[in-house]
């Protein structure tokens, strides 16, 4: 797999690393792959450096209840979940700072990282955990009503809908999730899927099929979203039969799926068609020495939280190894009990989920 | 709420006061506690009170208590960021931003401040 064209390093220009902060470990983003290695590398002694990017905590932070994480017996909320992440790690030393990368570059050992475009660090061993994005459909009028109507986050925007018949275009547990939400707001919820059965899983797809405010259009594609200055409606057509015709709601949620954050490693890392950025197998190793990936950045198949906290602990255990052999930054200890005892550490549990 | 807070917080009985009466442009961040990208920007927000003390105000107003302005403008998503000038709407971002696009825009409206 090439390697999607030649990086572009415009962005380094007349920067001076000279002074920058060097660091043995860099972590990019902070969902539960970024910090669960961060975790890991702060209980390593690495001293990690942790961005956390446009959307601290994630993905999760913009969902409801997490039911399928364990070791909360009773579910937990997302965005309290994160926070628990985030203090876990902080607990042992990990560097969470604002701030996004906005270059990079990987050509050379130390790797030189732009935070914000302006703040220059340099870094032994980078920790890829950007996570992935809501997709949207690309529809003309879909941007352009962005924030009046249409939304990407029913937790967010839902209880501005009161008693409004909305529509939400997906089939997957998200969909469900998301349209399950905003019938505590809506006063009915179209669910539009362009096949004419769901990817859900079998529990959601019950609860979503129990709820009387929840209409299914099946094998329905939304091909425009209407209104000058809000969303009026939608062009919706059946693919089956061909036939056009105006679905008159106000409110249009997209929940298709989502889109790795890869966008910045682009020409440096391995990744497959859709972005997806290629490991090793059985390892978070990329195709550049001493920078790992890890969560949904590199994960298409499970895309689940704790297969993101599992393989943010490998990125942090085969970042640690990968120092203790090439060597970190003097007077920082890379030898740690994972080698002296393994066994000891074992409260990160299985890495990956089946 | 951060202790010696530079933003200020609106309400929908000091809105015209605040922001539409305002001699300096004002940026306002309609937010609620749930809204988990609303807490990802909030630093920034914080941020920007602070580097644009006396240029510009920043503003924060709670869509839970107040119902009544975040109506009025249409706000059907959180966060959503409106930039007043001269008591109107210049300018706007939604969601997440980055914290540089949004002192871009402020820094276009400051200088043009009479």
């Amino acid at each position: 797999m090439n390697t999607n064209g030649t990086p572009d390093l415009s962005a380094f220009d007349g920067i001076d690393f000279d002074e920058a902060e060097r660091r043995n470990v860099v972590i990019i983003g902070t969902g539960p792959a970024g910090l669960t290695a961060a975790l890991y590398a702060a209980r390593a002694n690495l001293e990690p450096l942790v961005f956390e990017g446009t959307q601290p905590g994630g993905q999760l932070v913009t969902t409801t209840d997490v039911e399928n994480y364990p070791g909360y017996a009773d579910g937990v909320l997302g965005p309290e979940m994160m926070e628990d992440f985030r203090k876990q790690a902080e607990r042992f030393g990990t560097d969470l700072r604002h701030g996004s990368v906005t270059a990079v570059d990987f050509s050379e050992r130390p790797f030189r990282l732009m935070v914000d475009h302006e703040t220059p660090i340099l870094a032994d061993t980078v920790i890829i955990s950007t996570g992935a994005s809501a997709k949207y459909l690309g529809l003309k009028n879909e941007q352009r009503l962005l924030g009046r109507g249409v939304s990407a986050c029913a937790t967010c925007d839902g209880a501005f809908f009161r008693d409004e018949h909305l529509a939400i275009v997906g089939g997957g547990d998200t969909a469900m999730e998301e349209a399950l939400f905003l019938t505590r707001f809506a006063k009915k919820v179209s669910v539009l899927h362009r096949r004419d059965t769901l990817r859900a899983s079998q529990i959601m797809q019950e609860r979503a099929f129990a709820n009387d405010t929840i209409e299914f259009l099946w094998n329905t594609v939304v091909e425009d979203v209407l209104g000058e200055n809000a969303v009026e409606g939608l062009k919706i057509k059946n693919v089956e039969t061909g036939e056009t015709s105006t679905l008159d709601v106000t409110g249009f949620f997209v929940a298709i799926g989502h889109q790795p954050n890869t966008e910045l490693f682009k020409g440096w890392l391995d990744m497959d068609e859709t972005g997806y950025i290629q490991t090793l197998p059985d390892s978070t190793y990329t195709n550049i020495e001493g920078v790992f990936a890890c969560g949904d950045a590199q994960d298409h198949v499970y895309r689940q939280a704790v297969t993101a906290a599992g393989t943010g602990c490998m990125a942090a255990i085969d970042a640690e190894r990968w120092l203790a052999e090439h060597g970190a930054i003097d007077g920082v200890r890379t030898q740690t009990e994972y080698h002296a005892a393994p066994a000891e550490d074992s409260d990160g549990g299985m890495a990956v989920q089946g | 709420m951060a202790d010696n807070a530079k933003y200020v917080t609106l309400t929908d009985a000091n809105f015209q006061d605040e922001v539409l009466n305002s001699d300096q442009p004002v940026l306002v961040d309609f937010w609620a506690a749930w809204c988990g990208p609303c807490r990802a920007i909030a630093p920034t927000i914080e941020e920007l009170a602070s580097d644009y003390e006396g240029k510009a105000k920043i503003a924060k107003m709670d869509v839970d208590n107040n119902q009544q302005i975040p109506m009025q403008f249409g706000i059907r998503s959180i966060p959503t960021l409106l930039f007043f000038k001269d008591g109107r709407i210049v300018d706007q971002a939604i969601g997440v931003v980055q914290k540089r696009e949004l002192a871009a825009k402020l820094d276009a409206l400051a200088s043009q401040a009479a």
